[in-house]
């Protein structure tokens, strides 16, 4: 295995180095110190170096919150490996804590022994106040157990740019990047990514861009001519499945495979959308890529976003919402009619915690049941859920092949973890992609006296879209129930119930479009962990974990909410007992207990936090043995 | 749009094949019998038309024109309307709305469909009064009219639709009267020429909840004195026999009889391409309660950019400068790296 990129330099290594399978490392420091981007690039520096990677930025929902106070933290945390990984890491492995507050509020996640690289030119007496701390951590012994560095970085920072002329103001916002060239040294990366970077970034702004480069390497010297460290450490390239990755966030994949799925289908694209966290970086990538021909419209609110993408789809492009649970909310009415109208149209849902407003930047998966059921009448619409950044992009594509085969809206499930989290991504060849198969009926002839029935309906139960301009073909759509085949306005009670059943079999019958259930793991046996969205890693690692250790333990990883895939009814009976851990009150089970009849075992954690993968674990490890599932 | 190479159509071809089914004597009949007029000289074929709506009596509309047609939901035509026309910029758009439906529970999406421009025509059909529901008093309803959920008289401060445009930096403002047929077939023709977002407020009766709302402006023994019809350069003159005028005091209109050494060229001469709107916005508060005539026709008419033109211009300029875009390409922006 080779990579692209230059390997770590030669030069200034560590006195030792010892080689580790993977590493887990946090920056956390205030919202204004650059953590996000800290992170963000060393990830991208290690993914280049071949390691698999996987990250969890973890943020404030206020902007600038005050300085220095524990609610103004902001972490990135990144784990990469030598190793296939699904998870940012359960333990950090390294913290670095730009000021107290983010030392007091992450250290705990820290394992024994973990190295803790700290700033402490910033645990003055007032910063201490800020954090909220009575006494010094550096001082009152509540660290010992972990390795414990002290290092003036403010200070070093200030002294590495003070030729530049910048004020301390500016001089000091270098920092992170000081901490940046430290792990970098710690780890053996190379720092000519972020170096370029820099200079793509910052690189109008000359005097920042090299007080950063200062910054970044006085960091990484720092490390080789101090005897501070000891140990220095390698990760081994992953063994990845042969390819060109990029690095990529899920809400780029999302947008990413949006594109893809309208050049797959000869459509243009347009995204009527509202601003809303976690969901806005979807509107934000599409809105750069005009030269796509992607039309992003950032409507007044959530219920003309979803209005817009309705009147685009009925005029024939690829129409797609992006929003998040409170968005939702609004757009129901709108999706209501949607569903009668049979227009093929994606309706995408970053999750965050809720209810109402909520958590905004924090993660959970407590939205499924409002997509499911959450209209007013007989409504049903298909769902999918992501399982990683990656996975957006396939999700995507095919999410809009049943829109556009079965001639109905189509829900996309993804979380706040899965929408920020970034992995390598394995570039698909254009070659590659499913092709998405769309048809529209043909003008009619002047003198052709036969009807356009806008309501028939063809082996997928899906109706004819025609479009507006198209001669011959005028018709009119509506929220009223329609009747059969003509699609004029009908009270007619049996029609009624023909039409709600037809649209609810519409909906079921896409169980045999798509695949089966797979599961990873013995086919049948003592445990079934059975998942969906972004807890996938998490389950993946606990249950890969468990059958090392010789539990009788699978895992399935549902991708389609609704409906079900059309083999679980079979699945299920093959394990004595089912977990299903989800960051929800049980949501999944109670829609496995209602189709299958089925009890289940529920692991359920609502802390706006992934799950670890050793919750998962000791769930299994305690259920597996009993008797009887609890 | 030339219609030399076009069929030329009849209004009897816009008329789709559903019985109309309001009430025996309702103003929308009129409506729907002028638009359905103004149609073949448009010179657009009825599959390049759209007709959306939201919910309410006149919302009923596009089940009636044989064109293409949307029946949204409650207040959101415009929102419905601005996403077709962002994507098909070749259809002509129409929103058929009420008092209710655009001006309370979709009060948002008509404003904004306007301060952006689309090229959309949006006829708010007002007869003061919720219909469809039987009877509620709507954000038009004057102060104290008595309906089924004000017993005691509406409290409310009503909107003026006009205004309400104006204020939202309309391109096109005109108001007509569902009986003035000529008058309407008029104002819509000019709406359907306009570039850019053309509002139109019809007063419409309602015959059986709010009947005679309009009697002032209709009837054959007050209307001349009650309405003033506006024309672009012309002085603002009307009465029985033209006899009266505005005129400007200071910042304010008032009402004066001409002679006795008050001439047209005292009066206030209207310029619907007035680059301020100020001069519409007078007009529109010219209200029958305080003693004026109220003003039909063309309140202001002007160009500006339009968004649905501006959204697909980007597009091509984004082509021109960037080429058209490669996936491909996009894929592999950034930092990559090839496992072999």
């Amino acid at each position: 295995m080779t990579t692209s990129a230059g390997s770590a330099p030669r030069v200034g290594l560590p006195r030792l180095i010892r080689d580790i399978e993977s590493a887990t490392v946090r920056f956390a420091g205030d919202s204004g110190d650059g953590m996000q981007l800290t992170g963000s690039q060393f990830t991208n520096t290690s993914a280049l170096a071949g390691n698999d990677v996987a990250t969890f930025p973890d943020f404030p929902a206020e902007i600038r919150a005050p300085k220095g106070t524990r609610a103004g933290v902001s972490g990135f945390q990144v784990q990469f490996s030598a190793e296939e990984i699904y998870t940012p890491g359960d333990k950090l492995d390294v913290l670095v804590a730009m000021n107290p507050a983010a030392l007091v509020t992450n250290v705990s996640d820290v394992v024994p022994g973990g190295l803790l690289l700290v700033n402490e030119d910033s645990f003055t007496d007032k910063d201490l106040k800020l954090a909220g701390c009575s006494t010094n951590p550096l001082e009152d012994g509540s660290l010992d157990g972990y390795r414990v560095v002290r290092i003036p970085m403010t200070m070093l920072t200030r002294k590495s740019v003070d030729d530049l002329g910048l004020s301390v103001k500016l001089a000091d916002r270098c920092k992170n990047f000081f901490a940046m060239g430290l792990v970098y040294w710690l780890f053996g990366r190379d720092l000519t990514a972020t170096l370029e970077f820099n200079q793509a970034k910052f690189g109008d702004k000359a005097e920042i861009a090299r007080a950063n480069e200062r910054a970044l390497r006085a960091g990484w010297n720092f490390g080789e001519t101090t005897e501070i460290f000891e140990l220095g450490y390698r990760v081994a390239p992953a063994q990845l499945a042969p390819g060109t990755y990029n690095n990529i966030m899920g809400n780029q994949a999302l947008a990413w495979g949006l594109m893809a799925a309208a050049r797959q289908s000869g459509k243009d694209l347009f995204l009527g959308s509202y601003p809303i966290t976690p969901a806005s970086d979807i509107l934000h990538e599409l809105s750069r890529h005009k030269n796509f021909a992607v039309r992003t419209f950032q409507a007044e609110d959530e219920i003309a976003a979803m209005c817009a993408v309705i009147g685009a789809a009925f005029g024939g492009a690829m129409a797609v919402t992006a929003t998040s649970g409170p968005g939702i909310a609004l757009k129901t009415e709108g999706m209501g009619l949607a569903v009668i109208f049979e227009l093929p149209m994606l309706i995408i849902s970053v999750q965050r915690g809720g209810p109402s407003t909520g958590l905004p930047t924090k993660t959970e998966q407590a939205d499924l049941l409002q997509l499911m059921f959450g209209r007013n009448g007989e409504c049903p619409m298909p769902v999918l859920a992501c399982r990683c950044p990656a996975d957006c992009f396939d999700v995507a594509l095919e999410a809009w092949r049943i829109a556009t085969r079965f001639m109905t809206p189509v829900v996309i499930l993804s979380d706040g973890y899965v929408a920020n989290g970034a992995e390598p991504w394995r570039i698909p060849r254009l070659a590659d992609l499913p092709k998405i198969s769309v048809h529209h009926p043909e003008p009619k002839d002047k003198d052709d006296e036969t009807p356009f029935y806008p309501y028939s309906r063809d082996d997928f139960l899906a109706r004819p879209w025609a479009l507006p301009g198209t001669p011959g073909l005028m018709h009119r759509i509506g929220g009223l129930e329609k009747e059969d085949r003509t699609g004029n306005v009908s009270y007619d009670p049996e029609n009624h119930e023909r039409m709600v059943t037809l649209r609810a079999e519409k909906v079921e019958r896409i169980a045999d479009d798509v695949p089966l259930q797979q599961v990873h793991g013995p086919q049948q046996g003592e445990v079934l962990v059975l998942s969906w969205g972004g807890t996938f890693g998490a389950c993946a690692t606990a249950v890969d974990h468990c059958l090392r250790q010789g539990l009788h333990v699978a895992h399935a990883h549902l991708r389609y909410l609704n409906p079900l895939p059309a083999n679980l009814g079979d699945l299920l009976p093959q394990y004595r007992k089912i977990l299903i851990p989800e960051l929800n009150r049980g949501q999944l089970r109670m829609l496995i207990r209602a189709k299958y009849l089925r009890e289940t075992i529920g692991l359920n954690k609502i802390q706006g936090k992934p799950f670890a993968v050793q919750e998962i674990v000791d769930k299994i490890q305690a259920i597996h043995d009993c008797q009887e599932p609890k | 749009m030339s219609s030399a190479e076009l069929p030329v159509l009849t209004a009897a071809q816009f008329a789709s094949d559903q019985d109309v089914r309001w009430c025996p004597g309702c103003g929308d009949y009129s409506i729907l019998a002028q638009m359905r007029r103004i149609m073949p000289r448009l010179g657009i074929p009825l599959e390049k038309i759209v007709f959306v709506s939201g919910i309410g009596c006149s919302s009923r509309f596009p089940y009636y024109m044989n064109t293409y047609g949307i029946h949204g939901i409650h207040g959101r035509a415009p929102a419905i309307a601005t996403g077709l026309k962002a994507v098909r910029p070749d259809l002509q758009v129409w929103v058929i709305t009420g008092d209710g439906d655009g001006l309370s529970i979709g009060g948002s999406h008509l404003m904004h469909c306007i301060r952006r421009n689309m090229d959309i025509n949006i006829v708010l059909f007002n007869n003061r009064i919720y219909g469809l529901t039987k009877g509620q008093y709507s954000p038009t309803s004057p102060l104290g009219q008595v309906t089924k959920s004000t017993p005691m008289g509406a409290i409310d401060n009503p909107l003026h639709p006009i205004s309400i445009a104006i204020g939202c930096e309309a391109s096109f403002v005109a108001r007509s009267i569902d009986v003035n047929i000529k008058h309407l077939a008029m104002v819509l023709q000019r709406a359907a020429e306009h570039q850019g977002a053309s509002f139109v407020e019809v007063y419409q009766n309602c015959i059986v909840f709010n009947d005679r709302a309009f009697q002032y402006a209709t009837d054959r023994d007050t209307k001349l004195d009650n309405v003033l019809e506006l024309e672009h350069g012309k002085p603002l003159v009307f009465g029985k026999n033209r006899e009266k005028g505005i005129r400007l005091n200071g910042l304010d209109p008032e009402v004066v009889t001409l002679g006795n050494g008050i001439s047209e060229a005292d009066l206030l001469v209207h310029d619907e391409r007035a680059p301020e709107p100020s001069l519409a916005y007078l007009l529109s508060r010219l209200r029958h309660e305080d003693g004026f005539p109220e003003a039909i026709g063309v309140f202001r008419a002007v160009d500006a950019a339009r968004y649905d033109h501006e959204l697909n211009r980007q597009i091509q300029l984004a082509q021109a400068k960037r080429g058209i875009g490669d996936l491909e390409k996009l894929f592999h922006t950034g930092d990559t790296w090839t496992v072999t």
